[in-house]
């Protein structure tokens, strides 16, 4: 239900003195304004990296997977680590517009886009390392199941790997469908004010044409509420999935049964601290603070303090289960391998503990929550930490397993092993950099559909409405659309 | 695929655009349709248009999807290539669930969207007259079919009277065409008489 008064004790979504055509002016304008030398910096430097990250992936295929550390016990390594890092990096982009909009959370309205962007971007990104962790990357159609020559030869449906094939896949398939319709009003307003022809053309195309017609908005109405139904459970399903990875093996420190909610946790606690970075450097250069205000930023530090806590229960549980299971492997994995700081990985644990447990508790102040460097630097810790939560849960389980004749010599990664993490930063950041500048970074069709309710002028000028009867309020005031909505919703 | 006679009134309020409708239809005329630059709720209602079935489609969309994966991963797992893993059942349900729930997913999403597309005609290369620019920006364009009975200028004043803060007359294809927006081209020329 859409409200139509919200009451004064929230804060406005949209500061300033804004009307529709203020709103479109102020998300449109950097479209159409020529990029900034600051922007050709960080596109370049981004480019340059993706570079490298193609001549890693050039070494990694020509000469195998022995471009890369891995070793025997370990064969997991900073690729795994990477690509489920990247994946949870996604999830709060599907978190703030699926889940948020069944939760009718008004804020979210500011940050979707770029959210949503952030997801499918990531996601692309993390499907680069489970595929060139295949080795032979020319077969990686093996993965896919259809009638073939080879037997025919199915792939495994009864495995966590073959899941993920499908979970991956239907979750950049759906956000990215998600993301589209939702673009589609917003390619149609920057159209219809464009100047130039190439312009015209360009996001004519893309508009698909799109009228802005009452039966259109109807029905784009419901197809978002659906999607959105339907990416919620899929959001969880993928982490699940991810998790089961490790889950379903019998290896220690993985093989315990609170992996499918631990993950999905980190997963929306480092996609919120991304989300952080990205839009705190947005809302700056694009001079954006009116959408993006400190509510929004405030209410993502109360979503990063909530998970980076429920993470931290996730790792003492798991510490508490190390001791009273009483298996001898569990005890050394957790007691050992990764609580015991001297032990070869001991920093990694402790790393990631200090990350994401110890440092967001600075959350709890609301003077933190609303400072913007400490909600920068923490954005920014926090991936650290669920970068180290990751390598933590592979290295350590595996670098010495049963048989301690196998135990393996010091894994570290070799420089096409960073070059390709760093490829993918590449890879991220010239899909964010073009993203800003040609798409519009606020749902401009969304926050005008706020803006009556939410808006800082509108709202103070329904302020009175506060100190009248309830009798009066229900039926005067801000006007006739009150009883002309009844129905509707 | 025809050119019609179409009055247009713009409202520069949402919260006017609602009597007016009222007004305009009370009268008896026929709205071709309103465009606006983001959903206004209840004006479907308003309007008379009944509720979209769409997510209807995307529930059998849906069940198609999971049918789809039930059906091809028993198959093969217990007739076209049984596995005998450590004696386990062939029919193991419990291991199929998660690729049954994201094809159910993918059907429903994908499905919904090419239905969604395809009922408001939009696509890549497709144009549409545009009653008014501003409609994707801060206008609510009412716009009104007329017929050969239509006194196009007592519409005029009738809408300026309901609110509107501009109103004209255009005769426009009201269906899409493949076009670019750069072009001010004219579609399907050699259909230039107007309908009733």
């Amino acid at each position: 239900m859409h409200l139509k008064y919200e009451s004064q004790l929230r804060e406005p979504l949209v500061s300033g003195n804004k009307n529709y055509h203020q709103v479109t002016e102020d998300i449109i304008r950097p479209i159409e304004a020529k990029p900034s030398k600051l922007w050709y910096v960080g596109f370049f430097t981004a480019v340059a990296l993706l570079m490298f990250g193609v001549y890693s992936v050039y070494r990694e295929v020509t000469y195998g997977i022995g471009q890369w550390n891995l070793n025997k016990t370990i064969g997991w390594g900073w690729d795994i680590t990477n690509f489920v890092w990247w994946v949870g990096i996604g999830h709060a982009g599907t978190l703030i517009s699926a889940v948020l909009l069944l939760f009718r959370q008004g804020w979210r309205t500011g940050v979707n886009r770029a959210a949503e962007a952030m997801t499918i971007f990531a996601v692309m990104c993390a499907g680069q390392f489970p595929i060139f962790h295949m080795g032979r990357v020319w077969m990686a159609f093996f993965v896919m199941p259809y009638p073939n020559s080879r037997g025919p030869l199915w792939v495994n449906f009864n495995s966590p790997l073959l899941w993920d094939v499908f979970a991956i896949s239907t979750y950049f398939t759906v956000s990215l469908l998600f993301w589209y319709s939702g673009l589609l009003p917003d390619f149609a307003s920057v159209r219809d004010r464009a100047k130039t022809k190439l312009r015209q053309k360009l996001y004519g195309t893309a508009a698909f044409g799109w009228s802005g017609s009452a039966k259109h908005w109807q029905r784009h109405e419901s197809l978002s509420l659906v999607l959105a139904g339907l990416s919620t459970p899929l959001v969880l399903s993928v982490h699940t999935i991810v998790s089961f990875d490790f889950a379903t093996s019998v290896i220690p420190g993985w093989h315990t049964t609170i992996f499918p909610p631990y993950f999905v946790a980190g997963a929306i606690f480092s996609g919120f601290a991304m989300v952080q970075s990205l839009l705190l450097i947005v809302r700056k250069v694009f001079a954006l603070e009116d959408y993006i205000t400190l509510g929004h930023i405030e209410a993502m530090n109360k979503v990063i303090v909530l998970t980076g806590s429920v993470v931290g229960i996730a790792y003492l549980t798991e510490l508490f289960m190390g001791w009273y299971s009483q298996n001898k492997y569990e005890g050394y994995t957790f007691w050992y391998s990764r609580a015991y700081l001297f032990s070869p990985y001991g920093w990694s644990y402790w790393g990631m503990m200090a990350c994401n447990v110890i440092s967001p508790q600075i959350f709890w102040f609301r003077k933190m929550r609303r400072n913007i460097y400490v909600t920068f630097f923490m954005s920014i810790i926090v991936n650290i930490g669920m970068w180290f939560e990751r390598f933590v849960i592979i290295v350590t389980s595996l670098y010495r397993d049963y048989l301690p004749s196998s135990w393996s010599v010091y894994y570290s990664p070799t420089i096409y092993e960073i070059g390709f993490y760093l490829g993918t930063f590449g890879l991220f950041f010239t899909c964010f950099f073009l993203f800003a500048k040609y798409f519009p970074v606020i749902a401009v069709a969304e926050i005008k559909f706020v803006l009556k309710t939410t808006g800082e002028n509108y709202k103070e000028k329904m302020g009175h409405l506060e100190h009248v009867p309830a009798e009066v309020f229900a039926h005067s005031g801000h006007g006739h659309t009150v009883v002309e909505n009844h129905g509707s919703n | 695929m025809a050119k019609k006679k179409f009055v247009v009134g713009c409202f520069d309020d949402e919260d006017l655009l609602f009597p007016a409708v009222k007004k305009v239809r009370t009268v008896g005329y026929k709205i071709h349709d309103i465009y606006t630059p983001f959903p206004v709720h209840g004006l479907d209602h308003a309007m008379g248009l009944r509720e979209t079935s769409l997510h209807t489609a995307g529930f059998i969309y849906g069940i198609t999807g999971t049918t789809t994966a039930l059906s091809c991963i028993s198959w093969i797992l217990t007739k076209d290539w049984p596995l005998n893993i450590g004696g386990k059942p062939h029919f193991a349900l419990p291991a199929w669930i998660p690729i049954t729930f994201e094809l159910t997913v993918l059907f429903a999403a994908v499905g919904m969207v090419l239905t969604f597309c395809y009922l408001c005609q939009l696509a890549p290369f497709v144009k549409k007259h545009r009653f008014h620019l501003r409609a994707t920006d801060d206008l609510f364009v009412m716009v009104i079919e007329c017929t050969d009975k239509t006194n196009t200028d007592d519409l005029k004043s009738f809408l300026s009277n309901a609110g509107a803060v501009e109103t004209d007359l255009q005769i426009a294809e009201a269906d899409w065409w493949v076009g670019s927006y750069d072009k001010e081209d004219v579609p399907f020329e050699n259909t230039n008489e107007i309908a009733a």
